[in-house]
């Protein structure tokens, strides 16, 4: 690792002054990320901005909305109980991030920010229709997730929280890729009623994106059934020695059927 | 270079660090506790599992400086007055170590789960709890057993 | 049976230090003033070094000097060897090309280790070796073992044309000719053997320190045989004499054959401490660096055929195998595609006549030598993949198909050099159909295909060549050393005992078992007994633990030494209690003298010869200590039946590991628990080849798969619970009756996976590892078909 200056703020307002007056300064969260790609050496931030210190930790789930703060740990996430109640689907997903020492330390903005295109979260804030809250305005999950580790965060922006509505049913389904146990495939689908069905895709592209065929043909019949006969396109899926991208497009079909199945 | 201080196996300790140095580095380099290992650079063998304020984390992908002020517990704290923790005394007792590499990272790993699932643990949960852990000696069969066992002497 | 004797289900000695983190590992060992050696290693797999520029970097913080290729010839550091010699058909020696500690004038591999930075800290090494400026002449790349031996291939080593390191053979070609030109029925298949990356959790690690007041050299390595190290050192690289080198090998976490080998890494660290004015140097690799630069295991492309008569007789086996040593010629490599490989081509059955030939061939991808089971794997795949072919193609029951073809009077010559001593390989088998309930089959099959998932049952019926091996055998093969293996017994005056072996445990449990053999001879508690290994200046010679030998050669050697034991205390006892020599009888832990009540307890017998105030010193010598050397008369032959049941998720390729039956027979067991854990250990490994591993290389020459992000570990839960039991032939060529078993489990597993797999799937191969990709490829025609 290259050395760099490490700072923990204990305040919101310190951490933007902070990350704004370093030059080539980089944000912290749980570090589950940053810590080993610096350790490759294939991140030399001068400054290193350790989020951990302002205590922006907590889900609260409210009558028809969920907020979670940036800095909740997935361990956070996948235990809470008003969540585990209200979108279980979310509370699964975070329990399948990584590993239980990962999830310990690993956070939901750290993760949102960083949009690993394997990573699971980005599949959950499409499907649920989410918004990212930073420290200057609010931007909607369908325009933040930009490509391979490019969102719509500008320099210097730091995630404040993720709100959605909660859905009447949701699941995520993830084909874990069998090495690095990141989605090859994750698959999470939303059942908003009578505002329609959203299926978010991760792992299988650049980026994590809605498969809008299917929305459609769930919002119609919410059964995996209805989905069976839609073809997926392998053009632009990913293709490396796990999978091709044609065993891509096939997985992002089975994991929506299993996903519509197991919805609740 | 910067000073920080925390609780290791109850004990107070400090040192100076560097931004850089990995609470491994820590643990190992300054304390000189070498009991927990580093299998891997990707954070994922787990032979680097330590307690940081109770729960199981990676120390080779936890900055020491990050972890100032923090209750840390490695595989040297577990044994009180010279009586072995349940869960070392069923690693011996169902064979589940070999070489003795992973082990430290196992047994922290697996006390971490016990504190989670509790005391009477599935076969199934432990195989799966046990996804941060790699060990290439046992074919985990043992470790399972083991884990089960502990826990339930928990 | 005592509670610590032979057969007993001891816990490990070892254990206490391990589970309470006080383990002693090489990286946990700092010398005062230690430096960190930092390796520059090649970018390319096939590269001319134009120039190294180390100016900026010699002037960089904290750095004590930065050491090459070049360095390393003028101070006349020889190259690491190959110490297996292997001749083609053709009478000519194998072509062993340059393997320099630092690479001179070319790199062969990514990875391949360029200069060596000592420093002060490990950043500051980092640092420094960033300012190195090395301008290469980038090469093509030869990647492909099938395509590097074609015109035109790029050339790794100038010694050896078209790639080819040897091309041997082995068997009667003509006789094996005339069983497939008059065989009623022929089943050919094209094999690939995976390569793999042994991955010990513990990374290689070096510390080397020079003394200079007395000219001496010590070593801290991660090392399954010290003393060879020190000898190869020593005596091809040249370094130091072997009285002026230590070899430390503390606490090993782990080695499956990759820490056998005598490493660059380990000279440079030793020559570097020497450079830098004596300050110890240490190395250790990270985890990266250990997939780029530790011998892999396997790679074999394998042309395999089986004659079978028209009676369900098989009458011959075809092989013709292209194995990849990679860009040098491992300490061992050459053996293990030949000797350890083709050898064992016969399997458990009476094939009369066996012909193969393999072709090993240079590529740029790291070099390739022994990992668990070291061509055993690779012969039992080719041998139970053709047996369980064989049988669907007759429509015969594999189980049936095999059992008429076994071998069942013994000794039995091979066609193949083996002569096997003993064995029961039906029983072995029946036990294992009989635990599987391989008649209740069909009907889990279709439980399981009730649930959407399609079912499969596979053998795997190994035999393998351990206990490796009689020095005149492996001698006439072509081994540059003797295998056979040293102890000393030294009894205490209070006759507590201090057992030096030459065998090194890095997780075998040696500290107990060794300890259970002692205990059990002489009748004392196993906690008076410590088993010492793993330094070269206390022991004085061994050859180390590999190829499931510490038990059938390493304890034989301290069994003959404690006979020695017994026979000197017996003088004494005799001499003590007035009797005749003859009449004293040594049982239980003391020495009494025939029809009288005189008796004496072994720890008595051993402060007399020690006190000795009234020997007769001509005829009897003060103390007790002695010492064997044991050479084997024969190889052992650990065989078994493994049976997997596996279930395939149609949907997504998914292959889950239901049941598995282990059934061996290793002859005598010193400790069962410690021999289950070996067989788990080993099917794990077995399984990891089958679905999850493989060592993937680009068309360039970079490795694809160099971190657990795309090397697939197998983890808990990627598998089973296994159902072990035992079959029990003795083996008649060591007096203990062992034949070993730690690399059982990773030769039966991969065929009895792929087997099962490909019973479930109704496909004749599928490629390992069969990954969900791969099986889900391979189900292409039920698509097709249901479609």
């Amino acid at each position: 690792m290259y050395e760099f200056e490490y700072h923990r703020p204990s305040k919101l307002a310190d951490a933007v002054k902070l990350i704004k007056s370093k030059k080539e300064g980089k944000l912290m969260s749980g570090g589950m990320t940053l810590i080993p790609t610096m350790k490759q050496r294939l991140a030399s931030p001068s400054d290193v901005i350790d989020l951990s210190g302002l205590g922006n930790a907590g889900v609260s789930v409210m009558k028809t909305k969920v907020t979670i703060k940036a800095g909740t740990t997935h361990a956070e996430v996948a235990t809470d109980a008003a969540l585990k109640k209200a979108v279980p689907a979310l509370a699964a997903l975070a329990g399948m991030i990584g590993d239980p020492h990962v999830r310990h330390r690993g956070t939901i903005g750290g993760s949102v920010a960083n949009a690993d295109p394997a990573a699971d979260y980005p599949a959950a804030l499409l499907a649920l229709n989410a918004k990212v809250v930073t420290d200057t305005r609010t931007i909607d999950a369908d325009k933040f997730f930009k490509s391979l580790f490019e969102t719509a965060l500008r320099t210097n922006e730091i995630i404040k929280q993720i709100e959605f509505e909660i859905p009447a049913r949701s699941a995520y389904s993830k084909f874990p890729n069998p090495a690095s146990r990141y989605a090859m495939v994750g698959v999470f689908v939303a059942d908003f009623a009578k505002k329609g069905v959203r299926v978010g895709v991760t792992g299988a592209k650049g980026s994590a994106y809605r498969e809008k065929a299917m929305e459609k043909a769930l919002s119609a019949d919410f059964s995996a059934d209805a989905i069976a006969g839609i073809k997926i396109k392998a053009d632009d899926m990913n293709a490396d020695i796990h999978a091709s991208a044609e065993y891509r497009a096939h997985l992002v079909g089975v994991m929506a059927k299993r996903a519509v199945a197991a919805a609740k | 270079m910067p000073a920080i201080s925390m609780t290791v196996n109850g004990e107070k300790v400090c040192g100076e660090v560097e931004g850089r140095t990995l609470l491994v580095e820590f643990i190992r380099g300054n304390l000189g506790k070498t009991g927990t290992h580093v299998g891997c650079d990707t954070s994922q063998c787990g032979a680097c599992v330590v307690h940081v304020d109770g729960k199981a984390i990676k120390s080779c992908t936890a900055l020491a400086i990050a972890c100032d002020g923090a209750t840390v517990n490695t595989v040297e704290g577990l044994a009180r007055d010279g009586k072995l923790h349940p869960m070392q005394e069923a690693f011996r007792e169902h064979h589940g170590l070999q070489c003795g590499f992973c082990t430290p990272g196992m047994i922290m790993a697996a006390i971490d789960i016990v504190k989670r699932k509790g005391k009477k643990l599935k076969e199934e949960t432990i195989r799966e709890e046990l996804e941060g852990n790699i060990c290439r000696c046992t074919g985990y069969h043992n470790i399972v057993k083991a884990i089960q066992a502990g826990a339930a002497k928990m | 049976m005592s509670d610590t004797g032979i057969g007993a289900r001891m816990l490990r000695k070892e254990d206490h230090r391990f589970i309470t983190g006080k383990g002693r590992y090489t990286d946990d060992i700092n010398l005062p003033g230690q430096a960190v050696g930092y390796f520059l290693r090649s970018p390319h797999a096939h590269a001319e070094i134009k120039k190294i520029d180390i100016k900026k970097a010699e002037k960089a913080p904290g750095v004590l000097c930065v050491l090459t290729g070049e360095d390393a010839a003028a101070d006349n550091i020889g190259g690491v060897i190959c110490g297996w010699m292997i001749h083609s058909k053709d009478g000519s020696p194998m072509k062993a090309g340059p393997h320099p500690v630092l690479a001179q004038g070319k790199v062969r591999h990514v990875g391949d280790q360029v200069a060596v930075v000592v420093a002060r800290t490990t950043a500051q090494a980092k640092a420094a070796a960033e300012m190195i400026n090395v301008t290469y002449k980038v090469l093509d790349a030869n990647v492909d073992p099938v395509a590097s031996q074609k015109r035109g291939a790029p050339k790794v080593h100038d010694v050896a044309s078209r790639n080819t390191v040897f091309e041997w053979e082995i068997g009667d070609k003509d006789a094996t000719d005339a069983a497939f030109s008059s065989a009623a029925h022929i089943t050919t298949l094209d094999l690939v053997n995976n390569r793999l990356a042994p991955n010990a959790m513990e990374p290689r690690a070096a510390i080397g320190s020079y003394d200079e007041g007395d000219d001496h050299y010590t070593l801290y390595t991660t090392s399954q045989n010290p003393h060879v190290a020190r000898l190869v050192i020593s005596a091809f690289v040249g370094l130091a004499p072997e009285h002026k080198l230590r070899v430390i090998a503390p606490d090993v976490g782990g080695g499956f054959g990759s820490k056998i080998f005598i490493y660059a890494e380990e000279v440079v660290c030793l020559w570097a401490s020497r450079r830098a004015g004596g300050v110890p140097v240490k190395w250790v690799s990270d985890r990266s660096e250990a997939f780029l630069t530790d011998a892999n295991g396997r790679d074999h492309v394998t042309k395999a055929e089986l004659a079978i008569d028209k009676d369900g007789k098989v009458t011959g086996l075809r092989a013709k195998t292209i194995a990849n040593m990679g860009a040098y010629l491992s300490t061992f490599a050459s053996s293990v595609p030949t000797y350890l490989y083709a050898t064992l081509l016969s399997g458990q059955y009476n094939i009369p006549s066996i012909y193969a030939e393999v072709d090993a061939v240079y590529t740029n991808t790291s070099p390739v030598d022994a990992y668990r089971g070291a061509g055993r794997p690779e012969a039992a795949y080719v041998v139970e993949r053709l047996m369980e072919t064989a049988a669907r193609e007759l429509g015969v029951d594999p189980a049936e198909f095999r059992a008429k073809n076994f071998i069942t009077t013994f000794p039995h010559q091979t066609p193949v050099i083996m002569c096997y001593d003993a064995g029961d390989f039906k029983a072995s088998q029946n036990k294992a159909m009989e635990m599987i309930d391989y008649a209740g089959f069909e009907k889990r099959k279709a439980a399981s295909a009730r649930k959407g998932k399609l079912r499969g049952i596979g053998f795997s019926n190994y035999i393998e060549a351990c206990g490796i091996a009689p020095s005149a055998a492996v001698g006439s093969l072509g081994a540059g050393v003797g295998l056979w293996e040293s102890a000393e017994v030294r009894v205490n005056p209070v006759g507590t005992v201090e057992i030096l072996t030459g065998s090194h445990s890095h997780g075998q449990g040696h500290e107990t078992t060794f300890a259970q053999l002692v205990s059990d001879r002489l009748g004392i508690p196993a906690d008076q007994v410590a088993i010492i290994h793993g330094d070269t200046d206390k022991v004085q010679f061994g050859m180390g633990t590999y190829g499931s030998r510490s038990g059938a050669v390493g304890m034989t050697a301290i069994s003959k030494a404690l006979d020695k034991i017994e026979a000197k205390a017996k003088k004494v006892a005799a001499h003590v209690m007035e009797a005749a020599e003859s009449d004293v009888e040594f049982k239980d832990g003391s020495f009494s003298v025939k029809g009288t009540d005189k008796k004496m307890a072994f720890g008595e017998v051993a402060l007399s010869a020690y006190v000795a105030h009234k020997f007769p010193t001509s005829e009897i010598e003060p103390g007790l200590k002695e010492g064997a050397f044991h050479d084997p008369t024969n190889f052992t032959f650990p065989a078994g039946c493994h049976i997997c049941e596996l279930e395939v998720d149609a949907d997504t390729g998914v292959t889950e590991i239901v049941d598995w039956v282990a059934v061996d027979d290793f002859g005598n067991i010193i400790n069962p628990m410690i021999v289950e854990g070996q067989v788990h250990g080993g099917i794990a490994q077995g399984i990891g080849q089958a679905l999850t591993e493989s060592v993937v290389y680009d068309e360039g020459g970079q490795l694809l798969t160099g971190s657990y992000m795309d090397y697939c570990m197998p983890r808990a839960d990627n598998l089973p619970s296994f159902r072990l039991a035992f079959t029990k032939t003795e083996c008649p060529s060591n007096p203990l009756g062992i034949k070993g078993c730690g690399e059982a489990g990773a030769i039966a597993a991969p065929a009895a996976v792929m087997n099962a797999l490909t019973n479930a799937l109704g496909v004749k191969d599928v490629a390992m590892p069969a990954t969900p990709q791969n099986v889900w490829n391979a189900m292409a025609h039920l698509r097709e078909a249901a479609e």
